[in-house]
C-alpha cells in the first residue's frame, strides 16, 4: 500500500473513531439523563414480572387505539417478580409496575408507590389465574392431580420462591392441597416434603421455568393457567391439568409516584372491561365478575377456557400476604423455605 | 513504515528492531507522561480495581463466619466443583486437540485450509449467547441428531469446548511456525522415529505455548456464562455452573453471597492461571 | 510432513473443528433459511431490533474508543518509560480476562449501584445513573475488553524501539507531533488489529451487560440481550438476529485476517 493511501486509511480510521465517540458520548449523556427521570409525559415505563409480556404487548396496542392512549409510547422490562421489585428499589426507572404477588408491590410503598394503591374498584388487582400442572403433550405420565406428583420418579420443575412470585403461588397451592388432604399443618408439611423431594429444578422466574420444561427437563411443570395457555398459543407442545383444588392467583399492579398521567390512564384501561377482555384472550381469568372471556385459543377447551375449580383457596383464607409471606417464605424461618432447602 | 524516510533514520530503525527501547527499561517520566500515567491509573481504578475490591470487601464484610457459610453452602460447592471439573477437562482436551490443529495448520497444505482458519476464529468473535443458541439448536430438544443434551453435563462440555477452541491453537501456532526444521531433520537423519522427534524436540519447544493457551482456556471456561447458560438448564446440584449460581444470587439480592462465591471463583481461576503461566515462562527460559 | 502422517491428522483436525463449530453454525443458518426471507426481514427490522442495534453500536463504540485511548497510552507508558509499579500495571491489565462476566457485573453494581454502591449514591445525587442505564453497560463492556488493544500494540512498540522517536525529538518535534508522525504509523496495523478484536468482543458482550442493564426492552437492551429475551419468551426472531450477529462476527474475522500483523500470517 502506498504511503498516501495508508495515510488516508489512517485518517479515515481516526475520523470514524471520532465520529463514533461523538455519537456515543452525546447518546450516553442523554441516555443516562432520561434513565433517571422521564421528562417525556407521553412515555410509560412498565416494569413487570416475567409471565405477562404477551398480555401487556396486546394491552399496549389496545390502549394506543383509544383516545386517551393516542400517542403514548411504552418501554418495558420483564423478569422474575421479586427480582424486578428489588430492581425498582435499587433505581430502575418505572412508571407502571405489575408483579405476581402483593408483597413485591407493597415493598415499594410508601416511598415509590402510594399506600392507597389498592383502594380502587378492583383493589389494585388486574388479573387472576389458578395454579395448574403442566405436562408433556398427551400426558404420558397420566397426571390427574396433586397426589400424582409425589409418586416416585416424577420429576418436577417449578420456579424458585427466592426470586419468583409465581413460585410462591405454586408452592402455596401444593401446601393448600396438603392441608385439605392431611387436615392440618403436619399433614400439609408431610405432603410438601414428598413433593420437594421430586423437584429437580428451580429456575429463577415463571417464564424461565416454562422454558426449562419445554426444552426437555422434568416430567411436570408447576405453573399458572395463563402461562400454560400462553405457551400453547406460541406453539409449544404441552398440556395442562387443572387440579380439583388449587389457589386463586391474584396479580397486583400500580403506578409509581413519579409516573406521568398517561400511566394512570393506562392502569384505568387495564382495569376496564376492554383491558380485561384483552387479558382474557391471553389466558388470564378477568377480575371483573361476570365478564364473558369469549373463545381463548390454547385453553384445554377454547369455548370454556376457565373451568371452575372445585376447591379454590384464596390468599385471604390463608391469612393474607404479609402473614403468609412471613410464615411460609421467610428466608430463614419460613415453613416452605425450610422444606425446600431440605431441612 | 515511518514518516521519516531519510537514510539515517532507516538505519536507526533497523538498529532499533529487536531490542528493548532506550536506556534499560525505559526513560524517566517527565511531566506529560506522568500525567498520562495518573490518568491511566485513575481509569483502571474506577473500572477494575475499585469494583474488584468491592467484591472482596462485600464477601468478607459480614464477617468470616458468614463468608464460610456462604462458601460451604451445598449449592455453591456443587456449582464450583462442577465448573472446576469441566474447566480442567476442557483445558486438557484443548491442550491435545489445539496442538494437533495447530500442527495441521502449520505443517500441512490442502485445499480449504484457509476456511479451517476462519472457522477456528468463529468462537472467539461470536457473541456467547448466540453460541449458546447455536449449540442448543444442534444438541437440544429439537436436535436433528436425535440427542437431547439439554440439562446434561455433555451439553456443558460441548459448549465450553466450543468457546475455548481458538486459545491453544492460536497460542501454539506462531511457535510452531518459528521452529527451525533443520533440528528435526537432523534428528530423523540420525534414525529417530516421527513420534520420538515430536516428543523430544518439538514438544519441549511448544510446551510453554500449550501451557499459556491452556491457561487462557481454563480462565475462560471457569467464568463462561452466555454459551453455557442456555444448554445447561441450570439444574441445581447437577448442571448449575458457578457463573449461573452467582447470577442467581445477584438476582435474589444476596449480594454478599454472590461476592463470596465470586471471590472463590476468582481465587481458583487466578491460581491455576498463575501456575500455568509460571510453567510457561519457566519453560520458555529453559527451552 | 511425511505422507503417512498427513491424512489421519488432517482428518482429525477437520472433523473436530467441523463438528464442533461448523455443524451447529450451519444448522442455525439452515433453520433461519427455512423460516423464509419475509420472516428474516421482519425480524431484523422490528422496532425492538432497531433500538437494540443503535444501543449496541453506542455502547460498543464508547467502549472501543475508551479502550483504544487507554490501550495506546498504557502501551506507550509500559514500553518507553520506567516507573514504580510497572509490573503491577502489567498484571492488572491482564486481570479482566480471568474474571467471569457475571462477576464483572456484580463488581460494578457494588461500586455504582444507586442505593448501596460505594460511589453510586454520590453519582445519583448529581443525577448521573450508572447501573440500569447506558454508562453502566459501557463500563461493563470496557472492562471485559480492556487488555485487547494494549496486548497488540505493546509488543510492536517494544520490538521497534524508540530510536526514531529520539531522532525526531532531537530534530525538534514536540510530543504530539512525535506521537502523530512517528509512533502511530509504527503501530497502525497492530492498532487496527486490536481495535477490530476489541470491537468484535464489545459487540458480542452478554453476561456482564445483562447484570447491569435492567433489560428494558427498547431502551437498555442490546442485540445480545434481545436475542436472549426472544428465546426466553418463545418469540420468533432470535434465529434471524443470531444470523445478523454471526454475519458481523464473520466480517470481523475477515477484517482481522487481512490486518493481522505480518509475523503471524
Amino acid at each position: 500500500m502506498t504511503k498516501a493511501r495508508s495515510r488516508r486509511g489512517m485518517a479515515a480510521t481516526v475520523l470514524a473513531v471520532a465520529a463514533v465517540a461523538a455519537l456515543g458520548l452525546t447518546s450516553c449523556s442523554s441516555g443516562s439523563g432520561s434513565a433517571s427521570g422521564s421528562t417525556d409525559s407521553k412515555k410509560v415505563s412498565i416494569v413487570a414480572y416475567s409471565v405477562p409480556k404477551p398480555a401487556y404487548d396486546a394491552l399496549e396496542a389496545g390502549f394506543q387505539g383509544t383516545s386517551q392512549g393516542k400517542g403514548v409510547t411504552f418501554e418495558a422490562s420483564y423478569g422474575a417478580s421479586g427480582d424486578q421489585s428489588r430492581a425498582v428499589i435499587n433505581g430502575q426507572h418505572a412508571d407502571y409496575v405489575a408483579f405476581s404477588i402483593e408483597p413485591d408491590l407493597t415493598r415499594l410503598t410508601p416511598d415509590l408507590v402510594d399506600s392507597d394503591w389498592n383502594s380502587g374498584p378492583t383493589k389494585g388487582l388486574v388479573s387472576d389465574s389458578v395454579v395448574v400442572i403442566a405436562v408433556r403433550k398427551g400426558n404420558p405420565k397420566h397426571i390427574t392431580g396433586w397426589d400424582d406428583l409425589i409418586k416416585p420418579g416424577i420429576k418436577i420443575v417449578t420456579p424458585d420462591p427466592g426470586s419468583s412470585g409465581s413460585a410462591k403461588w405454586n408452592l402455596l397451592a401444593a401446601y393448600a392441597h396438603g392441608l385439605i388432604d392431611g387436615g392440618n399443618d403436619e399433614g400439609a408439611q408431610a405432603y410438601l416434603k414428598k413433593l420437594a423431594a421430586n423437584i429437580i429444578s428451580k429456575p429463577e422466574s415463571g417464564n424461565k421455568a416454562t422454558q426449562t420444561f419445554v426444552n426437555g427437563a422434568g416430567d411436570v411443570l408447576l405453573s399458572y393457567e395463563n402461562e400454560a395457555i400462553a405457551a400453547r398459543q406460541q406453539g409449544q407442545a404441552l398440556d395442562y391439568v387443572v387440579p380439583a383444588d388449587s389457589v386463586l392467583i391474584q396479580n397486583p399492579a400500580a403506578v409509581t409516584k413519579s409516573a406521568p398521567p398517561a400511566a394512570k390512564d393506562f392502569l384505568d384501561f387495564v382495569e376496564s372491561e376492554q383491558g380485561q377482555r384483552i387479558f382474557a384472550s391471553k389466558g388470564y381469568r378477568p377480575v371483573l365478575p361476570g365478564l364473558d372471556p369469549g373463545t381463548v385459543a390454547g385453553a384445554n377447551d377454547p369455548e370454556q377456557p376457565y373451568p371452575t375449580v372445585k376447591t379454590l383457596t384464596t390468599i385471604a383464607q390463608l391469612g393474607g400476604w404479609p402473614a403468609v409471606d412471613k410464615k411460609y417464605f421467610d428466608k430463614s424461618s419460613g415453613i416452605i423455605t425450610k422444606i425446600l432447602n431440605g431441612s | 513504515m515511518s514518516a521519516l524516510s531519510s537514510a539515517p533514520a532507516r538505519r536507526l530503525a533497523r538498529l532499533g528492531r529487536g531490542h528493548e527501547a532506550g536506556p534499560a527499561g525505559g526513560n524517566r517520566l517527565t511531566a506529560g507522561p506522568a500525567a498520562g500515567l495518573g490518568v491511566a491509573v485513575l481509569w483502571l481504578s474506577l473500572l477494575v480495581l475499585l469494583p474488584l475490591a468491592a467484591v472482596l470487601s462485600k464477601a468478607a464484610g459480614g464477617g468470616l463466619s458468614e463468608l464460610w457459610s456462604s462458601v460451604t453452602d451445598r449449592e455453591a460447592v456443587s456449582a464450583i466443583k462442577l465448573t472446576l471439573g469441566c474447566a480442567l477437562g476442557v483445558s486438557a482436551v484443548n491442550a491435545v486437540m489445539g496442538t494437533l490443529i495447530a500442527w495441521v495448520l502449520v505443517r500441512d497444505e490442502f485445499a480449504g485450509k484457509r476456511l479451517l482458519e476462519v472457522v477456528i476464529d468463529i468462537p472467539f468473535a461470536l457473541p456467547t449467547i448466540v453460541a449458546g443458541l447455536v449449540l442448543l439448536t444442534l444438541y437440544g430438544p429439537r436436535s436433528p441428531l436425535g440427542v437431547n443434551w439439554y440439562a446434561t453435563r455433555p451439553g456443558i462440555l460441548v459448549a465450553l469446548l466450543f468457546v475455548t477452541l481458538p486459545f491453544v491453537v492460536r497460542s501454539v501456532q506462531p511457535v510452531l511456525m518459528s521452529l527451525q526444521p533443520a533440528v528435526e531433520e537432523a534428528a530423523r537423519s540420525l534414525g529417530a522415529g516421527r513420534l520420538t522427534t515430536f516428543r523430544r524436540i518439538v514438544l519441549p519447544a511448544i510446551a510453554p505455548a500449550i501451557a499459556s493457551g491452556a491457561a487462557l482456556a481454563f480462565g475462560r471456561a471457569m467464568g463462561e456464562y452466555g454459551s453455557v447458560v442456555l444448554i445447561s438448564g441450570q439444574i441445581q446440584y447437577k448442571t448449575e455452573v458457578a457463573s449461573s449460581y452467582v447470577y442467581k444470587q445477584i438476582q435474589d439480592d444476596d449480594l454478599a453471597g454472590a461476592a463470596a462465591t465470586a471471590t472463590v471463583l476468582l481465587a481458583i481461576s487466578l491460581l491455576v492461571i498463575l501456575l500455568l503461566r509460571t510453567f510457561a515462562r519457566w519453560g520458555a527460559r529453559h527451552g | 510432513m511425511a505422507e503417512r502422517a498427513r491424512w489421519p491428522l488432517r482428518l482429525a483436525a477437520v472433523c473436530y473443528v467441523g463438528v464442533l463449530v461448523a455443524l451447529p453454525v450451519g444448522l442455525v443458518l439452515w433453520r433461519t433459511g427455512e423460516q423464509g426471507v419475509g420472516a428474516f426481514f421482519s425480524a431484523i427490522g422490528s422496532a425492538d431490533a432497531v433500538h437494540a442495534y443503535r444501543l449496541t453500536l453506542i455502547v460498543a463504540g464508547c467502549a472501543v474508543v475508551l479502550n483504544t485511548v487507554f490501550g495506546v497510552g498504557a502501551a506507550l507508558l509500559l514500553a518507553r518509560y520506567r516507573f514504580a509499579g510497572k509490573a503491577l500495571l502489567n498484571a492488572i491489565i491482564d486481570l479482566p480476562v480471568s474474571v467471569s462476566p457475571i462477576v464483572v457485573g456484580l463488581a460494578l453494581i457494588l461500586v455504582y449501584g444507586a442505593r448501596t454502591g460505594w460511589l453510586g449514591p454520590l453519582l445519583s445525587d448529581v443525577g448521573f445513573q450508572v447501573i440500569f442505564a447506558t454508562p453502566g453497560m459501557v463500563l461493563a463492556t470496557a472492562f471485559v475488553s480492556l487488555p485487547l488493544v494494549v496486548r497488540e500494540v505493546l509488543p510492536v512498540l517494544q520490538q521497534v524501539g524508540d530510536e526514531q522517536e529520539q531522532a525526531a525529538r532531537s530534530l525538534g518535534a514536540n510530543t504530539l507531533t512525535r506521537l502523530r508522525r512517528v509512533t502511530l504509523p509504527t503501530i497502525k496495523w497492530a492498532l487496527a488489529y486490536g481495535v477490530v478484536l476489541s470491537l468484535a468482543r464489545c459487540l458480542g458482550e452478554f453476561g456482564a451487560v445483562r447484570v447491569v442493564s435492567g433489560n428494558v426492552i427498547g431502551k437498555t437492551q442490546t442485540v445480545t440481550l434481545l436475542v436472549d429475551e426472544q428465546a426466553e419468551q418463545f418469540e420468533p426472531g432470535y434465529y434471524q438476529l443470531s444470523v445478523v450477529l454471526l454475519a458481523v462476527a464473520a466480517v470481523c474475522i475477515v477484517v482481522i485476517s487481512l490486518v493481522k500483523p505480518k509475523e503471524n500470517r
